[in-house]
């Protein structure tokens, strides 16, 4: 039986219309909404590669279940700013040529950036913690923790509630 | 006068359009065979041509690894891609601009050399002409042969090479645009997944396709050809469902799966192999030396790509076209056309970025398996994403080695004899060397399997790669056996054979070092008479503080590791600093890398940095298991280096001015293997030998002890 499942993404109202109420939040994205910057790694909540925003909290979405997002708000890497408007993890990384493939850093993104909100003067060890939920198998880690430490002090630095909290998030 | 020797490629590839077209004002389209891996490779591209043919990086576009537009440069592998691709991208883009300098030579009706070119403009004597790339085309014919009498810049002249330039590709990637394979989006486009064959010659018994539709709770399609089967859905999620119930609810006849006996390289050394001496003959006696000997092993090691692969196809009008993200379209389209029994002229294959892949996973296969089933199904375009745990089960595996290194040593303990004996599977299956897609073992008349090989040692070998020691030792060899069965299907990772070579020889070095009492820096330079190779060493002492005579055995440790990566690439050596309790803490690891022209030093360090992590994931944690099967089948069974787990980093580059480039993405891999076991044993007091470096091979010496 189809349902409707109603919720925010990047700061828009979503009704999505589906068959099966668990299928993934992460399908849901890519598939209904057209959103690529969450990606498929595993399916099994291991690597990182889908991570969203959800009511704040970064979340993996592969495994979270459509109806679950029923009346949050979700944001993905896409909500976090845009190449005019670059959220600082965005411009932070791309001043550290943080990456490799490239094909973990949405979830990357996600992760640092729930780690600055509750967190906006992490350490090295806080940061490289709060992203042992995502994995980079090219090595870029270095680049990624130096990457967050600039956007951090760029934040700190600016203040402004954008800077903070990016576009939508 | 001599004719000029093209480079390799260009030689294979002599077609001007196919490397340089300009399709409209201001706009220059840029053809490469070698294809974007996440190692930076179409940004270093772009410099060399903007550089060569004297215009903005920004007026560039570039195509890359398709085999309707580009050159055919065989496989993105090998660390070759600037070295042997990026040589013959810079002759190409300066044969263009020779003709088109002759071609404004006669409009202008003046000499050639009073000609110049800024921003693609034509200047005579520094003054403007009026006459530009794209005024000259329709006369210049860019579809005749490369000559090779086009002058290179001179490294004095470059305005891009050598100079860091940021990723063209990193924006798309942070800003969530569709950037990767499994973005595409064909008009109709169906999903796929396949319920794979457990092993060659497995035959299905039963099909319970009842309780696979439950499974998927959407209307799924089965497709069958032998044992191939599919399963074809609109919808991603059912497709998903189905795929991953699926083998609970097919049974296989004459199912073989590898023990976990099978996943030690001790099991290769009894048996049947292929064996060949490469090298001087070896001593009957050992002439009354010293000698030393010693064998160090390691595991069969996953490439675990973050992404599982993704392949699409569509077959209409009698032509396939088929997306994918592997390394060689045009090798891809060969075996597809073997197996599909199609001509080779009606296959296109386009490349669009994968995830990194370091090697041969799954990719090839993922696209054979949508060619097959698109075959199946015309008018249907099909994309086929493996799951993860077929990612891991099923990608080629990078071979167990065992590599056992004898030496004869003078009065002195410096070598005099080398002999690298090698036990390993091959690292070669790929489709270009005639290795079976997966899905064609599948099909009926499956194709027999290749007689088996390795990569030749012209072409740098595969598990002799890197086996013959760079130092001064009077006579060497290499002693390979080839093991052609091995438990699972084997071939290319990141350095092949080289990693564990080095890894074999650079332990070895220490222990002779200690053996004669002598510090490992110091007892390096003193049997390397090459230059660059003493560079290296001596800058990455200098740059780590390094300290002779530091105790071991206190819980810290220091080593060093050094390799030329196939002994004619770039030169990489590594510090390791670490603490071993009941497992390993890396602290810092310092590199000094000599890669000859550097096209980007920013995109060269990043690569040695993801080498060195990578290798330090390997060395530390690395082993894929058999237990009734491959039991390696997630991040968890399958655990990579962590964030919280990677040391900092200090890279100095060398010679980045020289005018010919050394290959630098795999140079790491080796030394740093090395360095970790080498600083590992600093800290114990007590060498390991086998690879990975697990807390019960740790505690295992402890007790020894």
């Amino acid at each position: 039986m189809t349902q409707k499942f109603d919720f925010t993404v990047n700061g828009r109202p979503v009704s999505v219309s589906l068959d099966n109420e668990e299928t993934p939040l992460l399908n849901v994205l890519r598939n209904e909404l057209g959103l690529m910057g969450a990606r498929f790694g595993c399916g099994l909540e291991q690597c990182g590669c889908c991570m969203v925003l959800i009511d704040g909290a970064a979340e993996k979405s592969c495994g979270k279940p459509v109806w679950s997002v029923a009346g949050k708000t979700v944001t993905t890497v896409e909500g976090l700013g845009t190449p005019e408007r670059p959220h600082p993890l965005q411009q932070a990384f791309i001043d550290e040529q943080a990456g490799q493939c490239g094909y973990c850093l949405g979830g990357i993104l996600i992760s640092a950036q729930a780690l600055l909100a509750r967190n906006p003067s992490p350490t090295r060890p806080e940061i490289a913690a709060a992203l042992d939920d995502n994995i980079c198998r090219c090595g870029s880690h270095n680049r990624i923790i130096r990457a967050i430490e600039k956007a951090a002090a760029l934040i700190r630095a600016d203040g402004s509630a954008d800077a903070r909290g990016g576009v939508n998030a | 006068m001599n004719t000029p020797v093209l480079p390799g490629p260009l030689a294979d590839n002599p077609r001007l359009d196919r490397w340089v077209t300009f399709p409209a004002p201001g706009k220059v389209t840029v053809g490469t065979g070698r294809v974007e891996l996440g190692q930076g490779v179409l940004t270093a591209m772009t410099q060399i041509a903007a550089d060569e043919l004297d215009v903005a990086m920004e007026c560039i576009t570039i195509r890359s690894g398709d085999t309707e537009f580009t050159p055919n440069e065989g496989y993105t592998a090998g660390s070759q891609s600037i070295q042997f691709g990026g040589v013959a991208m810079r002759q190409a883009c300066a044969d263009v601009r020779s003709l088109f300098i002759d071609q404004a030579s006669k409009v202008l009706g003046c000499k050639t050399g009073e000609l110049s070119i800024r921003g693609g403009s034509i200047f005579k004597n520094g003054t403007p002409t009026g006459q530009d790339y794209w005024t000259l085309a329709a006369a210049v014919d860019l579809a005749a042969k490369a000559t090779g009498s086009g002058t290179r810049k001179a490294v004095a002249d470059f305005k891009t090479i050598g100079r860091s330039s940021a990723r063209l590709d990193l924006p798309a990637k942070l800003f969530g645009k569709p950037a990767f394979i499994h973005d595409m989006v064909l008009d109709g486009m169906v999903h796929a997944r396949v319920v794979r064959q457990p092993n060659r010659g497995a035959t299905i018994q039963t099909i319970d396709e009842q309780a696979i539709r439950r499974a998927a709770k959407a209307p799924v399609e089965f497709v069958r050809n032998g044992n191939f089967l599919a399963i074809v859905g609109h919808d991603e999620t059912a497709v998903d469902l189905a795929g991953a119930a699926a083998p609970k609810h097919v049974t296989w006849q004459n199912v073989e799966t590898p023990t976990p006996l099978q996943a030690e390289a001790s099991w290769l050394i009894q048996r049947p192999a292929i064996d060949r001496v490469i090298g001087a003959p070896e001593p009957s006696r050992p002439q009354g030396r010293a000698r030393f000997e010693q064998t160090y092993t390691r595991g069969h090691l996953a490439h675990a790509s973050i992404s599982p692969s993704c392949g699409l196809a569509l077959y209409r009008d009698g032509r396939l076209t088929v997306w994918t993200h592997c390394q060689g379209v045009f090798p891809l389209r060969a075996a597809l056309a073997r197996t599909l029994s199609l001509d080779a002229s009606a296959i296109t294959v386009h490349h669009v970025q994968g995830s990194g892949c370091y090697g041969h996973n799954g990719a090839d296969d993922a696209a054979a398996d949508a060619a097959i089933i698109a075959m199946a199904m015309p008018e249907r375009p099909i994309r086929v994403r493996w799951r993860r745990e077929e990612e891991f089960v099923y990608e080629p595996k990078s071979p167990a080695m065992a590599v056992k290194v004898r030496a004869l040593l003078d009065e002195a303990g410096k070598p005099v004899d080398w002999t690298a004996e090698i036990w390993s599977g091959t690292h070669n299956y790929r489709p270009g060397a005639g290795g079976n897609l997966l899905g064609a073992q599948a099909l009926p008349n499956p194709p027999p399997e290749p007689p088996p090989g390795d990569v030749p040692e012209s072409n740098g070998g595969g598990a002799t790669r890197n086996a013959e020691p760079l130092y001064d030792i009077a006579s060497k060899r290499i002693i390979h056996h080839l093991v052609p069965e091995t438990p699972v299907r084997t071939s290319a990772l990141r350095g092949l054979g080289a990693m564990p070579n080095v890894f074999a020889i650079e332990c070895c070095v220490d222990e002779l070092a200690e053996r004669a009492g002598q510090d490992p820096v110091q007892y390096r330079l003193a049997i390397t008479s090459e230059n660059r190779a003493r560079a290296v060493i001596e800058k990455v002492a200098a740059m780590a503080g390094w300290k002779a005579g530091e105790p071991s055995g206190t819980g810290r440790g220091r080593g060093i590791g050094f390799a030329r990566y196939k002994n004619r690439a770039a030169y990489a050596a590594v510090v390791v600093e670490l603490d071993v309790e009941e497992t390993i803490r890396l602290r810092h690891v310092w590199c000094a890398a000599d890669a000859g022209l550097v096209v980007n030093p920013d995109g060269v360090i990043n690569q040695l940095e993801g080498g060195i992590i990578q290798s330090a994931s390997w060395v530390l944690k690395e082993q894929v298991r058999f237990d009734d099967g491959v039991s390696s089948f997630d991040w968890e069974t399958y655990p990579v280096l962590k964030f919280s787990e990677v040391p900092e980093i200090d890279i100095a580059l060398l010679h980045t001015r020289d005018e010919v480039p050394l290959g630098v993405g795999e140079v790491t891999a080796g030394p740093t293997a090395a360095a970790i076991g080498n600083a590992v044993s600093h800290a114990l007091g007590a060498r390991i030998r086998d690879l990975p470096l697990t807390r019960d091979r740790i505690m295992a010496t402890l007790l020894e002890e």
